[in-house]
């Protein structure tokens, strides 16, 4: 009993200040990748490298429509090492969860020259709306109901709906001292009786569809669903086939969608405190 | 260098005479014969009797290409690093295979696999119902070449799957999940109990299958890497290096060494976080959270590690054919690395913290008991298997990466009890942090990798690694443009799911969640 109390004080505080602090992040840490829009003049070889489809292009009538869905992209850094203009930046940024799923998408669009290659920009898209300049972070933007029942203390059902089980890795790395979701009166619950909000993950399989959705239903009002991860957003690597449904969308509806794949468990954090309303939603970079 | 290692399959291969003659083809890592469906089972009993472990089964349609399926068996023995697989036609109007399920358990799961993808019968199988389409699908075969990956399937009507039933006066019945209470994988559990002891174990799986055996043949194989990490997130690099090895493997590409070794030390950094991740939850099944808490503050240790030399902190998209796809710097590596020392530091610490519990030892010990015979029997492998006396490891009987210059010591009990079970882990993670230093030391700045030539169609090749879960096989056929034509995955979990139901027996109710986490099976990685 000495020697494990002991190990506790000679262990001292290791919990990080995230959100109130800025994290200490590897200067190695592969975040989203960054497109220089305005001055891109190819984006063919990034296009054809990004795995997923995340960043592709489609040329019709002499003009270049380049669109990136963040919500689809699994932050492989391929994009960044096949594209040789400086056009794309590996960033290190991850706070990258929105409300609207459409607002992980940036649509620009280039007059084409004779050979292939981008001329001038003709539009920039941030979801559904043209982009004229640039803000850092949108209004905080929150529903009175839930802030007013859940802003404080919060209780998490995890469902996996078909996972790789890498979303649980860091999931389940919330609860360690280290991340220590407690200490924002947040907590993981058995049952979705006793949940406030479902963290969904996985591009909803089959056989998993009607789990979602009784767990959904088994919830009592208000209640908040967050979809984690490349998959949860928009079925990923997998996509939408005979086994899945291809976005937690499509079976339940969504707050707030975390992209990620995995998100760090940063990420993870900073989605959960935007379904609640504690912090405000950042706009993608451009 | 493999070349003076013992070649056991070539003796027991010309001792049979010519019922095994028909070699497909040869090479330093795995033999193919072609045999007649009919024969394989005593081919399979031949082999066995042997020494031979089998390994897999598995099957392919090529009714495009030659109006056949095929069948594979895939045999190792511990004297030859080497793999043998044997091949069975099976013509276009025959539309079963025999089934060997009965003698070999281990196969069960495998067979009924194929049934259910490829809509050939496995005859004589003892319990042929489903076991990956769930019982409401309809009637489909989702790995036939004629189904399309984008079928929409109607919502699912038909009847759900009927559990054994529970009888018997003060026997009752405990349905769990798919969703569980926990923060893991769905699956189905039916427990039949009578008061606290567990009667038997029922179990549904496959809740998470996502068609990856059927995507991988929509991707080019540079991109089906990604896929691969995405089979178990918690094994990517282990999947992934599985996957590029078969590809290497069909491209003739010698991997340059100091790639080898930093797949190497990657690999067992991922054993290592895992394993420490697992010691933590084994301890917190029984109630010793505050080991946890050190053990889960000691795997993000590692994680942070790995982000720091990766980028990742569960190492995606690192491997690539032919290397790894990042270069390092040599010093920011060993001065990455150098946290490790007070990593095994603290790691003494904590399992001398779990010894020291008598009360802790008292919950692991005879607890969730799989003997060596249940072991051998049903194919176990892995952590679980060398719990049970199973001396089997493929880094070090089928060495890959740079794992044939290290010595490797394999731990192995005979009480097959939760304690062994995390026992292994702990001695893993102490070899892990040897080999991790050994291959660090002779570690050069590159190449990284090399480039990959365009992969020669109708090629095939097997990958495999030991992930820290356990053997981890990867059967990949090329077809043209670079593309996959069919990629067999088979994580350990899939072998190892029927362990728990043995373990499991005979136990209390309350010791059903350790007991499993002593396992600690990629749902995933099975369902696919």
């Amino acid at each position: 009993m000495f020697r494990i109390l002991k190990k506790t004080f000679d262990t001292g505080l290791v919990t990080i200040d995230y959100p109130d602090a800025p994290p200490r992040l590897s200067e190695n840490f592969r975040g989203a990748p960054r497109f220089h829009l305005a001055n891109w003049h190819d984006a063919r070889p990034a296009a054809e490298a990004c795995p997923t489809g995340a960043l592709s292009i489609r040329d019709y009538g002499g003009i270049r429509e380049v669109t990136m869905d963040y919500g689809l992209c699994i932050f492989c850094g391929e994009c960044g090492a096949a594209d040789q203009s400086g056009a794309v930046q590996m960033t290190r940024e991850f706070e990258l969860a929105v409300r609207d799923k459409a607002n992980l998408v940036l649509t620009a669009q280039y007059d084409v020259s004779f050979d292939g290659t981008q001329q001038h920009l003709r539009q920039l898209h941030r979801g559904l709306q043209p982009v004229e300049q640039d803000t850092a972070a949108l209004e905080l933007k929150v529903h009175q109901a839930i802030h007013q029942t859940l802003g404080r203390s919060l209780a998490i059902r995890e469902v996996d709906a078909g996972s790789c089980n890498g979303c649980e890795v860091e999931i389940v790395a919330l609860n360690n001292p280290v991340y220590d979701l407690e200490r924002l009166g947040i907590h993981f619950v058995a049952s979705p009786r006793h949940a406030d909000m479902l963290l969904v993950t996985g591009p909803v399989t089959r056989n998993m569809e009607l789990a979602l959705l009784k767990t959904y239903r088994a919830t009592p009002e208000p209640k908040v669903v967050v979809a984690v991860g490349a998959c949860g957003i928009s079925g990923g690597i997998f996509g939408r086939n005979y086994a899945t449904v291809g976005a937690v969308d499509q079976v339940v509806p969504v707050d707030v969608f975390i992209p990620g794949c995995p998100p760090r468990p940063h990420a993870l954090l900073h989605g959960i405190l935007l379904a609640l309303g504690r912090i405000a939603e950042k706009q993608l970079p451009l | 260098m493999m070349d003076n290692r013992p070649r056991r399959l070539d003796e027991i291969l010309s001792a049979c005479g010519s019922a095994l003659s028909r070699k497909l083809t040869s090479s330093a890592a795995e033999i193919y014969v072609d045999l007649p469906a009919a024969n394989a089972p005593a081919a399979s009993a031949y082999l066995r009797s042997a020494g031979c472990r089998h390994v897999a089964v598995f099957a392919e349609d090529r009714v495009a290409e030659d109006s056949h399926d095929y069948i594979y068996y895939v045999f190792e023995h511990p004297d030859d690093c080497r793999y043998l697989v044997l091949r069975a036609a099976i013509d276009l109007d025959d539309t079963a295979f025999p089934s060997m399920a009965a003698e070999v358990p281990a196969l069960n799961w495998q067979e009924r696999e194929i049934q259910d993808w490829f809509g050939l019968e496995a005859l004589g199988h003892p319990n042929p119902r489903r076991v990956a389409l769930h019982d409401n699908w309809p009637d489909v075969h989702p790995l036939r070449k004629d189904f399309s990956i984008d079928t929409v399937l109607p919502p699912f009507e038909g009847e759900q799957h009927v559990y054994r039933p529970t009888l018997g006066e003060g026997v009752f019945q405990i349905p769990v999940g798919p969703v569980h209470a926990g923060i893991i994988e769905p699956g189905h559990f039916s427990f039949a109990v009578a008061g606290e002891p567990i009667l038997y174990l029922q179990l549904r799986m496959f809740y998470v299958h996502k068609g990856i055996e059927k995507r991988f043949e929509q991707l080019t194989a540079d991109r089906a890497v990604f896929l691969a990490e995405s089979v178990s997130g918690d094994s990517s690099f282990s999947h992934g290096t599985a996957f590029c090895q078969a590809l290497e493997r069909i491209g003739g590409v010698e991997v340059p060494e100091p790639a080898h070794r930093m797949r190497t030390i990657l690999l067992e950094l991922e054993r290592i976080y895992n394993h420490v991740a697992d010691i933590g939850a084994i301890v917190t099944d029984v109630g010793f959270v505050i080991a946890n808490a050190h053990a889960s503050r000691l795997r993000e240790e590692i994680l942070r590690i790995n982000e720091e030399l990766t980028g990742s902190r569960l190492l995606r998209s690192v491997v690539c054919p032919g290397g790894v796809r990042r270069p390092w710097d040599r010093d920011h590596v060993s001065n990455t690395l150098a946290a490790l020392t007070p990593f095994e530091r603290e790691f003494n610490e904590l399992v001398d913290m779990i010894q020291s519990s008598d009360s802790t030892r008292d919950r692991l010990e005879r607890t969730g008991i799989l003997n060596p015979d249940q072991a051998r029997d049903l194919g176990i492998i892995g952590v679980a298997g060398r719990a049970s006396g199973h001396d089997r490891d493929v880094r070090r009987d089928h060495p890959y990466a740079a794992y044939d210059s290290l010595e490797i010591q394999v731990p192995v009990y005979q009480e097959g009890d939760v304690l062994r079970r995390m026992q292994v882990r702990i001695d893993e993670v102490r070899e892990s942090l040897q080999l991790i230093r050994a291959a660090e030391s002779g570690l050069a700045s590159g190449p990284h990798r090399v480039s990959m030539p365009p992969l020669p169609a109708d090629q095939y090749a097997l990958g495999s690694v030991e992930g820290w879960r356990g053997e981890i096989l990867y059967w990949v056929r090329t077809a043209a443009n670079n593309r996959i034509a069919r990629c067999r995955v088979k994580d350990p979990s899939l072998n190892n799911w029927p362990a728990v139901v043995e373990a499991v027996q005979g136990n209390i109710v309350p010791d059903f969640p350790v007991i499993n986490k002593s396992f600690s099976l990629s749902y995933s990685g099975t369902d696919r």
